[in-house]
């Protein structure tokens, strides 16, 4: 099997999983009892937390565990408009973001909220002059990925950030989830970050929401304290073992993991160019875990089924998109609809060999040919 | 370039005749601080030196942050004595310099055949020759360069930093500090420390109107106190049965006084089992109904022992500071009952008499149940290593 679908999920760390199935049975007690086996789980809870916090150079209580990224989302952008109703109802946000993102943000429209959304260059990056003008004292709310799911594009987000403090009524959202453990990460300048432990290698069913002690957040899921007073219900203590110790395990070694993936990357590209019928849709602001093509006439879908009978898998769009239509990111960047209609995803990680990239540039050339008429 | 870490010992070298006995627990002290860090420590009788990896540089002075004992410490260059090598590498300090400079020459080595003083000239030339962008200021220089000539080596630096100052743990006996998980007493006993005391913690617990998370409270107090020591002995007191009689036996405004007299008479028989010389606690004058001078005095009088009160003349917002910058606030103002705000009086006596409260004592066997206490305390170390989830995160 060659697996190339990394940023959709991550297989998990034996070592991850070790930390979660102990903890399971080592840790019986609910963080939130006052005895002694309540007492046990909270000191775990927390140090679970702090080292996250540490990670990721924030205070202990910025960290709030979620059951995801689209939880995180959620969370962030209801919760802020709900907890400041009165600060405007302009948000602002890009093409490029995730269903969870978008689809919350649609939701809000029918609220009767503003949605507006920020051109883009060429290079997929936001256009930072047109977001200048955008922004007004009736914006409440900033929401931008850091890296795009489909195409890698990494936004310069301690630039808007530094530029969004101008606006101490705006708050800065960020989607984290294809950037944590990837590239190193900068929160200085965002009031709210979100990730999921799945794509780094840790388990599903858990991710964070960061949020800056300055800001205050309305719960989507009210009850009882639990980890945070943002997020009822019992703490899901081997979920967060299991992500803290994911970050640290990804955050290890991370300057060699990422040129080894650079390396790949590049070594993929320049294959990939030399095969006629396929554009490269991922430029020089893609990360390298994530390198985006079309294939010129031949559907993305048959592309995915041809690929998975050679045990290849890769992704057409993100997991998550609802409709089967064409790249939404590849539309707003201007692309022609032979592009945007025909891409496909390849991500890869640090577990990826250059036989792999090998076996899957002559499957891919195999394939085109076949399947071209 | 070789790098080394030059340790300066300051209020040490008053000490004459025990000399050599600060020293070598300063040394010990910090062998043990960077037991984890592959470091070479050397000393001599002004000085000590750690040879470092560049790459450590960071945590090692992090820790050197945390000895106390240490007057100034500086990040040198070490060179072979010779006056081209020194000259080279005085310019190599300079680099990043911008602005005036002047040089400082120490010889102790006086076989080194320049005066200090026309060293100094001699070397302010050569690098104002190589580096024209730079000017010389002796008054008022924005860097200043230190050469310190020794016998086989010269050190050079540019940058002094202070370290702790106070004594090094372990060069005075023993004492037993009263910790309660307030902010006032971890402060005390970061001072006790400052001045080489050795150190052991005393937790008065009254389970089941505490709970437990009080008790971790004051264990993570401790660890935060062991950045500044090895260890720390944690005595857990179950101090229960006597609050409960107190409480039912005396007048309720006499409550917190007596409870304060019980607490130093068992200080006291804690301090003979456990070789300790005298009782640290965080009182404050006027702080509290059982800190004004006269609460005190009534209250100190049960025991002949030494009391030391870091504290006692230090402002709330002065103790915070301190607090804060040893770690402890944040830990200190979790809201977690203790011993001393349960079973509070609405008005404690201010001005309490020394007749009343033995009139109070009278009413039950308090030495009886002392010897019980006494004999239930529980002990346990506490270091300032991580919880044991290592394998776990």
């Amino acid at each position: 099997m060659v697996y190339l679908d990394y940023s959709a999920t991550t297989p998990v760390n034996e070592e991850v999983l070790d930390s979660f199935s102990k903890t399971c049975l080592s840790f019986l007690g609910n963080a939130n009892s006052l005895h002694k086996l309540g007492v046990e789980s909270k000191q775990l809870m927390d140090a679970s937390t702090r080292q996250i916090a540490q990670l990721l150079h924030v205070k202990e209580s910025e960290v709030i565990f979620t059951s995801g990224a689209s939880e995180a989302n959620n969370m962030a952008l209801q919760g802020i408009v709900r907890q400041y109703p009165n600060r405007g109802k302009h948000i602002i946000t890009t093409k490029l973001e995730h269903s969870s993102v978008l689809e919350c943000l649609a939701y809000l429209e029918k609220q009767g909220y503003i949605i507006d959304y920020v051109p883009l260059l060429d290079t997929g990056l936001i256009d930072f002059e047109a977001l200048k003008k955008m922004v007004t004292k009736e914006t409440v709310l900033v929401s931008i990925c850091h890296v795009n799911s489909e195409l890698g594009i990494c936004q310069d987000i301690d630039k808007i950030g530094q530029f969004l403090t101008n606006f101490p009524t705006t708050i800065f959202h960020v989607d984290g989830t294809q950037a944590v453990g990837k590239i190193p990460v900068c929160l200085d300048h965002v009031d709210l970050y979100s990730f999921s432990a799945h794509k780094f290698f840790g388990l599903k069913g858990i991710g964070c929401l960061i949020k800056k002690d300055n800001i205050e957040l309305e719960p989507l899921i009210f009850g009882g304290k639990s980890q945070s007073n943002y997020r009822s219900g019992t703490p899901a203590l081997p979920l967060m073992v299991s992500c803290s110790k994911a970050l640290r395990l990804i955050l290890s070694d991370f300057e060699k993991k990422y040129q080894h993936v650079e390396k790949l990357s590049h070594l993929l590209k320049q294959k990939l160019e030399n095969i006629d019928g396929i554009v490269i849709n991922s430029g020089e602001k893609a990360i390298p875990h994530i390198v985006n093509i079309s294939v010129l006439g031949i559907k993305p879908e048959t592309m995915l089924h041809a690929l998975e009978e050679k045990e290849i898998y890769i992704s057409t769009k993100t997991a998550c998109s609802k409709d089967s239509g064409e790249s939404l990111p590849l539309v707003a960047l201007g692309k022609t609809s032979e592009i945007s209609g025909h891409s496909i995803r390849i991500s890869i990680s640090y577990l990826t060999t250059e036989e792999e990239i090998d076996y899957l540039v002559n499957t891919l050339k195999e394939c085109i040919q076949k399947l071209k008429f | 370039m070789d790098r080394v870490i030059l340790i300066k010992y300051g209020e040490l070298t008053t000490k004459k005749g025990n000399r050599k006995f600060f020293i070598n627990t300063l040394y010990q002290n910090i062998q043990k601080k960077l037991k984890n860090m592959p470091v070479k420590i050397s000393r001599d009788i002004s000085r000590m030196y750690i040879h470092f990896e560049d790459s450590d540089l960071d945590s090692i002075l992090a820790s050197i942050n945390q000895i106390f004992g240490i007057h100034t410490y500086q990040v040198a260059y070490q060179v072979e004595t010779d006056i081209s090598k020194i000259q080279n590498t005085c310019l190599l300090a300079l680099d990043g310099v911008t602005g005036s400079f002047k040089v400082e020459t120490k010889r102790s080595e006086k076989s080194f055949p320049i005066p200090s003083t026309e060293f100094s000239r001699q070397l302010g030339g050569f690098l104002l020759k190589n580096r024209s962008d730079l000017t010389v200021d002796v008054h008022h220089p924005d860097t200043t360069l230190c050469v310190e000539i020794l016998k086989d080596y010269t050190y050079v630096y540019s940058k002094v930093y202070y370290g702790l100052g106070g004594y090094p743990v372990g060069t005075q006996p023993r004492a037993l500090l009263m910790l309660s998980g307030g902010i006032d007493s971890p402060v005390a006993g970061y001072l006790a420390l400052k001045r080489g005391v050795r150190l052991d913690a005393v937790y008065f617990e009254a389970l089941p109107h505490t709970s437990l998370e009080a008790r971790n409270k004051v264990i993570s107090l401790s660890k935060k106190l062991c950045q500044y020591t090895d260890h720390i002995r944690l005595h857990i007191v179950p101090f229960t049965k006597i609050q409960e009689e107190i409480y039912k036996k005396c007048d309720k405004d006499y409550g917190i006084t007596i409870m304060r007299r019980m607490m130093y008479r068992i200080m006291e028989r804690l301090a003979k089992k456990y070789k300790a010389l005298a009782i640290v606690n965080g009182e404050s004058i006027g702080q509290v109904a059982s800190q004004t001078l006269t609460s005190m005095q009534v209250i100190n009088s049960v025991t002949n022992m030494p009391v030391i009160r870091p504290v006692a003349c230090l402002d709330k917002l002065e103790i915070i500071d301190i607090a804060k910058k040893i770690d402890t606030y944040e830990i200190s103002i979790l809201p977690f009952e203790d011993c001393c705000t349960i079973f509070v009086p609405k008005h404690p006596v201010i001005h309490p008499q020394l007749q009343e409260c033995l009139k109070n004592e009278a009413n039950f066997d308090y030495e009886k149940l002392i010897d019980e206490i006494v004999d239930q305390v529980t002990t346990i170390t506490v270091t300032s290593e991580e919880d044991t989830f290592d394998s776990l995160l």
